[in-house]
């Protein structure tokens, strides 16, 4: 049983990181669809507290992410299995398929094939804050932060870290105690 | 990539690789975009390990392929460096304070506040922030690769079909890298 769950750890992140291409929020479909919808592991708002503290601490933030998700499902072995898997593909493909991973990427159909994918990408991180907005956003006053951050970030450039900041202080004078 | 390996190794032990991408890992927040700067200073401007031009080859390798962009070029300057061996610590570098402090915090922290009605209140406003800078991240994404109606089409089809059937994201991107394939063949260039 253990076992079991480590090695599902293990191959859950191993395809977040295998399919996470571009970096970044890239991963957040991945990750909602393997944590929530397929495994269980956690609840939308709990997978979303995860991410901002992946997001407010050092590090790469799908590394991050996949060490918490591993410990609260697995413990010490879980974190482990958890941060090997997603950091796997990345070791074999540079380290093994260099050469090959050369020649694909120079190769124009890789580029074709790239820009469709990403254009799959864009179309599951916008369903990814639908499905995840629906346990962030569920009163007026979160609507008003979800509304004014929103705008904000499109509109600049500002680091993310300073908006979780902005969303921890409004959420202190907002929240209905 | 070989002769390179051979010219370089010897020149620095791996425990310097170790330290290097250490410090790289444990104080750069926010991924990707946010650590490939510090990671260029460090690597290029400060130590030397490599110039410009194999920086950008680098780089442009690791938009290509999946992964993280932080590990990906890191495993790739490692393995410049060192080979093999070299990118193993590159990674292990990077890798390890994320790994140790989330460790911390999940072990040791979030089980100490999750119950406070303060935190409560913060992570009330954390989430739709969160949620906010996903939603961003999507605009902000789409806004280079939605250029032409081809990419609108494409995105608006796979987000339905998302929708409607309930498909894993895995068959989605792979069902839009072909359709890029079909539709883009030879029709538009970069």
């Amino acid at each position: 049983m253990e076992i079991a769950l480590l090695f599902s750890l293990f191959m859950s992140f191993f395809r977040i990181g295998l399919f996470t291409i571009g970096g970044g929020y890239a991963m957040i479909p991945l990750m909602e669809a393997e944590v929530i919808t397929v495994h269980g592991w956690m609840n939308s708002s709990e997978f979303l507290d995860i991410i901002a503290v992946a997001e407010m601490t050092p590090g790469p933030v799908s590394i991050n992410a996949a060490t918490f998700i591993g410990y609260t499902t697995g413990g010490l072995p879980g974190s482990m299995f958890a941060t090997l898997g997603v950091i796997s593909p990345s070791l074999i493909l540079i380290l093994l398929f260099s050469r090959l991973l050369m020649r694909v990427i120079q190769n124009p159909s890789a580029t074709s094939f790239l820009n469709g994918l990403r254009s799959g990408l864009i179309a599951l991180i916008l369903l990814a804050s639908f499905t995840l907005g629906q346990s962030a956003v569920i009163d007026l006053p979160s609507a008003l932060i979800f509304a004014a951050l929103l705008i904000g970030s499109v509109l600049t450039k500002i680091s993310p870290l300073y908006f979780i900041a902005a969303g921890a202080v409004l959420g202190l004078i907002l929240f209905p105690y | 990539m070989q002769n390179q390996e051979i010219e370089t190794s010897n020149s620095l032990s791996l425990w310097t690789i170790l330290v290097t991408f250490l410090k790289i890992g444990a104080f750069t927040f926010g991924g990707g975009y946010a650590i490939l700067p510090v990671i260029k200073r460090e690597i290029v401007e400060n130590r030397k390990w490599v110039n410009d031009t194999v920086f950008s080859d680098i780089l442009i390798i690791t938009q290509g392929m999946p992964g993280q962009l932080a590990l990906n070029s890191s495993i790739q300057i490692g393995v410049r460096l060192r080979g093999t061996l070299g990118g193993i610590t590159a990674a292990m570098g990077v890798t390890i304070p994320s790994f140790l402090i989330l460790l911390t915090i999940a072990a040791y922290l979030y089980p100490l506040i999750r119950d406070n009605i303060y935190m409560e209140a913060v992570f009330y406003g954390i989430r739709p922030a969160v949620v906010a800078l996903i939603a961003t991240a999507a605009i902000k994404m789409g806004r280079p690769i939605l250029h032409g109606w081809n990419g609108i089409i494409l995105c608006a089809v796979l987000l339905v079909t998302a929708i409607i059937t309930g498909i894993p994201p895995i068959l989605i991107l792979l069902i839009g890298g072909l359709a890029g394939l079909v539709v883009c063949k030879g029709a538009c260039k970069q």
